[in-house]
This record gives C-alpha cells, structure tokens and sequence, in this order.
C-alpha cells in the first residue's frame, strides 16, 4: 500500500479523523452543556462566545454539533459492526460450503433487501418505541445481507484458487481456511465497504431521527438537530443548514476515505501475470 | 513491397521499455511468426501494426502498411483495420460481445466494411454450420468461438491475418484443427499471417520465416527451418531444445507392487444448476479401473473436459467418487473420506504456479501447512524440514521469509514441489506440472521432478495434454475419454501403434517437432 | 421459461415469509391489542367485545391465514381508528407517494446516467473530473436536507413552487404535479449522484474487455465499439443499481413527504404508530415489501431480457 500516492485517501482519512475527535471530545468535553436551556440568547448567530450561534431554546450549536456528531457515528458504526459481524461469516461460509448453505444465505439476503431499513424501524417503534436502538437495528439488518454478498463475492474468486486446495490437500477443514485464507484475502473488500456502510449509516440515522424513528431527546444526534429546527427554517435557516452541512462533509470525507482505500488495496484479485 | 513493414518500433509504458527498437517486413501472402515467451512484447508488436495499443503506452518508429505510414485520423486507422487486416485473438471466451448473437456480430463487420459477403458462407468456410449464427458466444464451445472469431476477420477478405496465440486456450485436438484451417485459408484466400506464438511447434507448422523476441528485442530471424535448425543465438537455441523435450537419461527401476488402486471409481456431477433444482447430471468420470506400482511414473492423457483432473482430484481426497473406491496400500477410500494418517501419503501439484501461494503468506507459513498432518514431528524439525525441501528443488532457504509474488513462474512451482514433498509422501500427482511456465524453464522443472523421484523413491501419476512430455518421462500412458480410460500401454508403442480413436486423434494432433 | 417461473416462485415465497414476519412481529407486541387500543380506561366487556370484533380469539396462525386469505382479494382489514378499509386509506395516499416515487425514479435515470456516459467517455478530463465532483456532493446530501432547501429557493425565495400541501389530481392535475416538483428533485438528486457514479464505472470497465477490441479490430473507432457494443454490457450493473434504489426511494418518500407536508404514505405511517393502529400498520409495511420485492422482480427479469446467458436459467 502505497498512501502518498492516493490524495483521496489521505484527505477523507484526516477529515474523518477530527470529526471523530469532535465526536469523542464531546464526551468529556463541550463548549457549553448540551442540555443547557437558555431562552433568553436563543437564535443567535455564530459569535465569539457561540462559534455557530444557538438554537431555539438558546443551546449552544456548536456543542450541539459535537454531540451531535458522536451519536450519528456511534449509531452507524454499530450498525456496521452488526452487518459486518454478521454479513461477513454467512458470506464465507456461503462460499465454502456452497449447495444448500449457499442458498439459504442467498434467499436470505435477498429476502432481507425487501425490507428497506425504514420498514424495520417502523416495525420496530410500532412494537417497542422510538429510539436510537431501533435505528442502529434497523440499519445493521439492512447492512447485514450487504456485507454477506461482498465477502461472498470475494470469497467466490479465492476459493477456486489453487492455495485453497492446498490447504485442503494439508488437512485444513473448511472453517479453518476460511479464517487463514479467505477473510484475509477478502479484509480488504470489507473494509471499503464498511466505510460506504458508514456513509451511508449516517444519512440513514439522520433520515430516522428527522422523522422521529431514531435518536429522541435530551440526547441529540445530527438529524434531530434537523427535526428540531424543521418548522423554524424558513425564518432560520442557519439552524438547519449547520447540521446538514456537517453531515454532508462527513459522509464525503468517509466516501473519499473508501474510494482511496479502494484503489489503494485493489480488492478485485487480479488474476495474477497470466503466464503465455 | 513488403505488405507489413516495421523499422525501428519502441513501444513503452512509463519507464518499462516493453518492445525495444524491433524491425522486420511481412510480403504479400508471406507467412511470419513471432516466437516469443511472456512479457516478451509479441502482443504489443501486433496490437502496433493494427493501431489498437493501449491509450498509456508510446509508440516510436515506423510502421507502414502497403506502403503508407498508419493515418493518424482515429476513424480512417479504424477503417484500414477493418478492411485490411483480420485480427484472432487468444482468449476465444471474452473476444465475443455476450450479449449479442455470433451471426450478427459478423454481419457487423461485413457491413462496417461494405465487403459483399455472406454470413452463412463465411461460417460454412471455418467449419461451423450457418445455423452457428443464430447461437451466443456462451453457447459455442471455445473451439466454435475461436472459428467464430476467424471468421469474422475474414469478412472483410483482409490482406493479412494477425493471429494472437489464436489456439494457446484450446485443447490439443482442436488446436491442430484450428492451426489446420488457418493454413488452409491463408493458402486459398492467398493471404498473408502474422502468426504470434510461444509454441515452437506451431510456428514451425504454420509460417516460413520466423523472428525471435526476448524482452522487447528481436534477438533472431530468418528462414524458419534454419533458426529452428540451426539456432545462432544462445535464447533460440534455448527455447528450442526446449522444445525438443531433451531431458537428462534417467534410469527407469522395475517397479514394485501395486501402490495404488481403483475399482469401479465413479463421479457424477449436476451441471451448474441453481440449487434446489438440478442441473444436467454429467459423468465426468466414468468406473474408471487401474493401478499404479510403487516406483512408477503413470501418465494420463486426454482432451479437455475428459475427466482427467477430476480423477486426481478424487485420488487426492479433494473430491469423493459417487461409487467405486480406491485402495491405497491396501487401504480403501473414496475420496475426501481419506484420513489424515494417508493424507500425507499422497500430495498433488497444480498447474498454475501463480495462483497456488496464498499472496498473504509468507512462503515459509505456506509450505509449513502439511506439516499439521505429521503430529509426531517435533516443531523443532519443522525448521529443518523445510530448509531440507527448499534445498532440495533448488532454491536458498533465506528465500523462505519471502512472498510469492517475489518469485518468478518457474520458482514458484518449485516451490509448490517442496510443499508437496513436504510430509514425505509416497505417491505425487502432478496435474500439467510445466504447462503454465514458460517454454525455457519446463525441461529444467521436468528435470527436477525425475532427480526428485530418484532421490525419494516417488511413484507420479503425471497428468498431461502434452504427447512429447509424456513420452520424455513416464513408464506407462493411460488415455481417457469422456470419463473412461479407453487404452493404456508403454508411450513408444501407444504413440507408434494407437489402437483406440482417440489415442489416434491425439498422436495425429501432435505437431512435428522443430529443426 | 424456467428463469421466469424461479423468479414468480421466489417472488411468491419470500412475500409469503415477509408477511409471516410482519404479522407475528406486530401479534408479539406484550399486552393485549384490544385493551391497548381501548386504553387503561375501558371496562372489561368493552375489551372483550372488541377481542372478539378483531377475532382475536383465534389462534394466531389462524389468524394469519386468514389476513393472507383476505388480502389475495383486496381485503386488508378495517382500521380502527380512521374507521375505514386500510385498502382504501392506502389506496387514496399511493396517488401521492407512489407518482412521486415514479417521478424520482425516471428523473434520476435521466439525469445520472447521461452523465456518467459522458464522465466515462471523456474519462480523464476536466469534465470529468467535475462530474464526478459533483456526483461525490450530490451522493452526501441528505435528500430530505435537500428538499428544505430547494424550498428556501424556489418556493420562499423564487415562488415558482408551492412549499408544501397537495391539490388532489382530481381538482387540479397541474397543481398536484407542480407540488410534486420539489419533493421529485431532492428524492432524485442523490440517486443520480449514485448512478452517473455507477454508470461511469461500469462503461469504464467494459471499455477494457477483450470484445471491445475485437470491435475495433472490425474496423470500429473506440467511441463506435463502445457505442455499439459497450454501453448494453454497462446496463448491466446499472439495472441491478435501479432495482436496488427504488428500496432507497420507499424509505426516500416517506421521509420527504414530511418536508413538504404531503398527504402520502409517509403521513399515514406516522399517524398509525401513533395512534398505534396496528391493523394499518401491518397493511402499510406489507405494501412497502410488496413494492420492493415486484420491484426487484421486475429488475430481474428486465436482466433476463438484455442477457441471454440468464434466460437459460444457469446462475
């Protein structure tokens, strides 16, 4: 891996990394406590003592952002962690075993597809309430049969290599060489696709919280922010162009981050010098 | 005047000089070969002639086609291609578009270029039928597909032939039929080739003046029979004693008794259905009886898809026979039921070098892998183990730490040897063991398998399309067709007096050897 | 026709298992369902007449059979607080939700993919290096963010379009479409994003297959080969990309129909849940799942059309 050579990398990268310093400094520390109600200095624009002004209720946005912030890459993040911890195996095991194994999983995720991440999360406030679990279920059972094509897809073109006949030749059983040679061969695959999970886990737990599925006070997380500010945009517009400025710059900075990781790893197995 | 001239041509791609300085001139209905092995620029040569080279690559020197320097304007190069120059290339599976019927893809060119001309007729002239036309390339053998191929280069009636390696992706049999039908219509249509090929053989069956490129440079040319007869640079002479097959005589022991043994072994598959619902059922390999004495060297031929590998597949315990058993030292299995203890009894060497390391590995952690199946080695032997094998197929044991794209083609089989030998086993499989290396370095890999044999005491069971290999190192052939071993004998006398068809098709689809 | 046959039988079984989930994840809720719609309140004979007004003495997978027997002929129950059939409540908002979607959904394909044919074909350049720009923001933008801004500007600021509200087809066509404007443009804008993305990726891979060369060796220049025998290879992927969207465009639809306060489906999700309206609840999420699934059907078969490879039923 050769990162000077890849920009995108490098740029999505570091732009990740202070949102997710923001992120976790808002744990132990925020301009002004996000809980803070202030009337009397609502609406105010960025200042010195308001980097990004105030709200309705007269908090802080910057700290609001900050906040904000953590609780949308929390909700993605475990979100991928669920489809990747649970995509990932199915996947390979999908590939090794292939005959009825294979197909279950691949009814399976095509089954799951039909159920779009919002249809969960309405399932699922219809049995237990809103909240920011519903989200992070919702979308980690959509990433679920996502993860399981890529890692199957991948898995597909190493297991007809011959090293995995070696493997077999030297005894090694089937779970035993999806952990020594496929999921090695494939991390690279998996890592790309759970940064576009991440991305897309963001934008998804934003449109959540705004209809009111996700996230529910005191805590806050970007698409609240939007939800909170919805019927004032019109006269304050500021309110929710802030957090959904910060949402776009994260998401480009994870998609930037993916497509350098992409190039960078190459996860398509070239199909080695060909030797005529 | 040359049809085909070429001075002075560079071709390079950033700082990699693939095609350095080259020149030679191609007359009208001349046939002309380039010999050459990988990476030695032949294709790129080629794809410069007919103007198709990639967008990165830059081009230097001369190339004139009757005449003419190549047009710069994109459209009219693309037209003086069309009209004039027939192109086959070597991978018949992608050169087709998928989406569209064959019929029609050579109706495309007969309209691209206005030549009046006949779809079924073309298609009657390379051996298909012109009910051909109305198939998709997935529905054509690869065979079909390279006829297919031909045929459409042929509709423009083009004044000469390029054909790239047009048979290095078929199976022996169809290979001399297809080299057969491009000679027999570069004679009738008195065209000229371009002929391009690694295989000496086919060269030499084909065209009347040859050029020789190693790494970019032309290292010989001239008469065909005399740089293949008397080779006076030190490469050619290489590649064609290659070619000869000449190995190193060795002492063939009398073999002792019978190692291994089948009764009845059956394997049928379902062609890829979609599971639940079954496919066609296929027999690939079809109550196949033989055996194998300890100490000998077996050979098993036959065409493509004839069952071959998927018989050692089974003897090795990668594939389970749905009936019949094999019995090894009297110990009976039926595939991948083989227990561990006969496990490194047996080993197997693939075909392709390249795809046979795990890229993530470290060659030390690859050949390390059959040694779990010797539970009563101590782990301090391990180290010695595999200093020993290393030694043994002839490369230093610091190349251990190393990662296999470090290593050239022919190193990396060696290596794969050395982790075959790594549990000592009795019996070795070796399934096209030089087929994927590049012409000069077979005869020493060869070389090495027979000392090897010696110096273990190995049995092989040798699995090959190659007649002249075949008859170089093995005891004993065994010829298969569609499933079934249909004859068996000593090589001189199989290949002298076939008694069975196929044996026959084969031997006929040997090529004469060179010089 | 044994692709098409598979498709109509997995299409069949995985509504039919998708329906099983819905109606026991819903009759797993704790508690009693006529009590919880009645409220602590009610006396104990109004919960039981109402038990037995809902059927709920049935066993369940009575019950389910039933719903699935009812629904094949259009009967997907009554809802007990709107009082009215849930088919018809879902029907009179689909001509909301369901040409708004159809709106999106043409406007992005017509929209990303010339543009990523262009990005393709010019691969390299400044152009394309700005489509692509362009593509990175507009696959980042929250749609429903979008929505409210280009309500900023073209209905606060500009007044071209209303802001919100819908004028039934029936009284005004060209008022229905004109409120259908705004929430068509920020559902299609991140869709086109994704497939110009996809549409430049596939036309560039496919550029570099070996029968792209043998096209031109046929006397083709390299814009004619991929004219002719590139872009119909791209679709490919691209047809899988749109099957998989309109699932995006479903969830899209509900959230921007909050945006721009139209009586869709969305709206109706939101009452039921709150009004905890089990009964629409379980209709509304059954039409979203029948969407999406006809839809990927429908993807699938369209794949059989364009590859002949498929049609022969190999996989």
């Amino acid at each position: 891996m050769r990162l000077p050579r890849h920009p995108s990398l490098i740029i999505g990268l570091a732009a990740t990394a202070v949102f997710v310093a923001l992120a976790l400094l808002s744990l132990v520390w925020t301009p002004y406590p996000i809980a803070q109600i202030d009337i009397a200095r609502r609406f105010q624009g960025p200042s010195g003592a308001h980097w990004l002004g105030t709200d309705f209720f007269g908090r802080d946005m910057a700290s609001l952002v900050m906040s904000g912030t953590l609780t949308s890459f929390t909700v993605a993040a475990a979100a991928v962690v669920i489809g990747a911890g649970l995509g990932v195996p199915l996947g390979l095991a999908a590939a090794i075993w292939r005959g009825p194994v294979e197909w279950l999983i691949l009814r399976g995720s095509d089954f799951v597809f039909a159920f779009p991440a919002l249809v969960v999360a309405i399932l699922i406030t219809a049995l237990i309430g809103p909240g920011a679990i519903n989200a992070v279920v919702a979308i980690g059972v959509f990433n679920i049969p996502v993860f399981a094509r890529v890692a199957r897809g991948g898995a597909l073109t190493v297991v007809s290599l011959d090293f995995v006949a070696a493997a077999r030749l030297a005894g090694l059983s089937n779970a035993a060489i999806a952990r020594r040679h496929l999921l090695p061969n494939i991390m690279g695959l998996v890592i790309v696709q759970a940064t576009i999970q991440l991305a897309l886990g963001i934008l998804a737990e934003a449109g959540l919280s705004y209809i009111g599925l996700g996230t529910q006070p005191p805590a806050t997380s970007l698409g609240l922010m939007l939800r909170d500010a919805q019927s004032l945009f019109v006269l304050h517009p500021f309110l929710s162009l802030v957090p959904g400025l910060v949402i776009i710059v994260i998401v480009i900075a994870l998609n930037l981050a993916g497509d350098g990781l992409r190039d960078a790893l190459d996860p398509r197995l070239k199909p080695v010098e060909s030797a005529a | 005047m040359s049809l085909v001239e070429v001075a002075n041509l560079s071709i390079a791609f950033g700082a990699l000089q693939a095609v350095d300085g080259i020149g030679f001139a191609i007359g009208k209905g001349e046939r002309f070969g380039l010999v050459g092995e990988s990476g030695s620029g032949k294709t790129l040569t080629a794809l410069a002639i007919a103007g198709l080279l990639p967008e990165t690559a830059r081009r230097e020197g001369t190339i004139r086609f009757d005449g003419a320097p190549l047009p710069h304007d994109e459209r009219a190069l693309a037209r003086l291609r069309g009209k004039r120059i027939g192109m086959v290339f070597q991978e018949p599976m992608t050169a087709l578009n998928p989406l569209m019927k064959v019929g029609r893809q050579i109706g495309e060119a007969l309209a691209l270029t206005k030549a009046g001309g006949d779809i079924g007729a073309l298609l009657t002239e390379v051996g298909l039928l012109p009910t051909h036309g109305e198939r998709y390339p997935h529905q054509l053998s690869g065979g079909q597909r390279q006829r297919v191929m031909i045929a459409m280069a042929l509709a423009s009636a083009p004044d000469i032939l390029i054909a790239d390696e047009p048979t290095s992706a078929l199976d022996l049999v169809t290979q001399a039929k297809v080299l057969d039908l491009i000679a027999a219509l570069c004679d009738r249509r008195g065209m000229a080739l371009m002929f391009i090929s690694h295989d000496l053989k086919a060269v030499a069956r084909l065209c009347t003046r040859v050029a020789v490129l190693q790494r970019g440079r032309m290292v010989e040319a001239g008469e065909t029979a005399s740089v293949f007869g008397a080779p006076g640079d030190g490469y050619t002479r290489r590649l064609v004693a290659a070619a000869r097959m000449q190995l190193p005589e060795i002492a063939h022991g009398s073999p002792g008794g019978v190692l291994v043994a089948t009764r009845g072994l059956t394997r049928r598959f379902r062609q890829p259905g979609s599971w639940p619902l079954p496919g066609k059922p296929l027999t690939a390999v079809d109550k196949v009886d033989f055996a194998v004495r300890t100490g000998e060297s077996i050979a098993l031929v036959g065409p493509s898809g004839c069952g071959k590998t998927t018989l050692a597949r089974i003897l090795v315990g990668l594939d389970t026979a749905n009936a019949g058993s094999i019995a090894f030292d009297g110990r009976v299995y039926h595939g991948a039921d083989l227990s561990p203890d006969l496990r490194r009894d047996l080993s197997l060497v693939f075909q392709d070098p390249f795809s046979s390391f795990d890229p993530r590995m470290s060659v030390a952690q690859s050949l390390a892998e059959p040694l779990r199946l010797l539970d009563g080695l101590p782990p301090e032997m391990h180290r010695q183990r595999l200093a020993e094998n290393v030694a043994a197929v002839g490369l230093e044991p610091a190349m251990l730490t190393r990662f296999p794209h470090e290593f050239s083609g022919g190193q990396r089989q060696r290596l794969a040897i050395a982790r075959a030998l790594m549990t000592r086993p009795k019996f070795l499989v070796l399934d096209e063991p030089v087929s994927a290396l590049d012409l000069s370095v077979r005869a020493e890999v060869l070389a090495l398998l027979m000392r090897l044999k010696a110096d273990y005491g190995l049995t092989y069971l040798v699995i090959s399309h190659d007649l002249d290999m075949v008859a170089a190192i093995a005891d004993r052939v065994l010829v298969m067709q569609a499933g079934r071993i249909v004859e068996e004998g000593k090589p001189a006398e199989l290949f002298t007096n076939p008694r069975h068809e196929m044996t026959r098709e084969l031997v006929a689809a040997r090529l004469p050897a060179v010089g | 026709m044994t692709f098409v046959l598979r498709r109509l039988l997995g299409f069949a079984a995985t509504l039919f298992v998708a329906a099983a989930v819905i109606f026991f994840l819903l009759d797993l809720l704790p508690g009693d369902p006529a009590r919880f719609i009645l409220g602590i309140n009610a006396s104990a004979e109004a919960v039981a007449n109402l038990r037995i007004q809902l059927g709920l003495e049935a066993p369940a997978w009575q019950r389910f059979f039933a719903w699935i027997g009812s629904m094949l002929i259009g009967d997907f129950g009554v809802s007990y607080t709107q009082g009215a059939p849930v088919a018809a409540l879902i029907g009179e908002r689909l001509w909301v939700s369901l040409p708004l979607a159809l709106f999106a959904m043409v406007l992005s394909a017509a929209v990303g993919l010339p543009i990523g044919i262009a990005a393709a074909r010019r691969r390299g350049s400044p152009i394309d290096t700005g489509l692509m720009v362009l593509a990175q923001l507009g696959v980042a933008i929250p749609n429903f963010w979008f929505g409210m801004l280009l309500t900023l500007v073209f209905a606060v600021g500009l007044r071209w379009l209303p802001t919100g509200g819908f004028t039934p087809w029936h009284e005004d066509p060209a008022a229905a479409l004109r409120a259908l404007m705004l929430p068509g443009i920020a559902l299609a804008l991140p869709q086109a994003a994704i497939l110009a993305r996809v549409m430049r990726t596939a036309l560039v891979e496919v550029t570099g297959q070996d029968f792209i060369r043998t096209a031109r060796a046929k006397g083709m220049t390299m814009s004619e080969a991929v004219w002719r025998h590139g872009v119909r290879n791209a679709f490919l992927p691209v047809l899988t990309i749109l099957g998989l969207q309109f699932a995006y465009l479903v969830a899209g639809v509900i959230i921007v129909e909050n945006v721009f306060y139209l009586p869709g489906l969305g709206r109706l999700i939101f009452t039921a849940i709150s009004e905890r309206d089990l009964i629409l609840v379980r209709g509304i999420t059954i039409v979203l799942v029948i969407g999406v699934t006809l839809t990927m059907l429908l993807t699938d078969l369209c794949y059989a059309l364009v590859d002949p490879r498929l049609r022969e039923g190999g996989s």
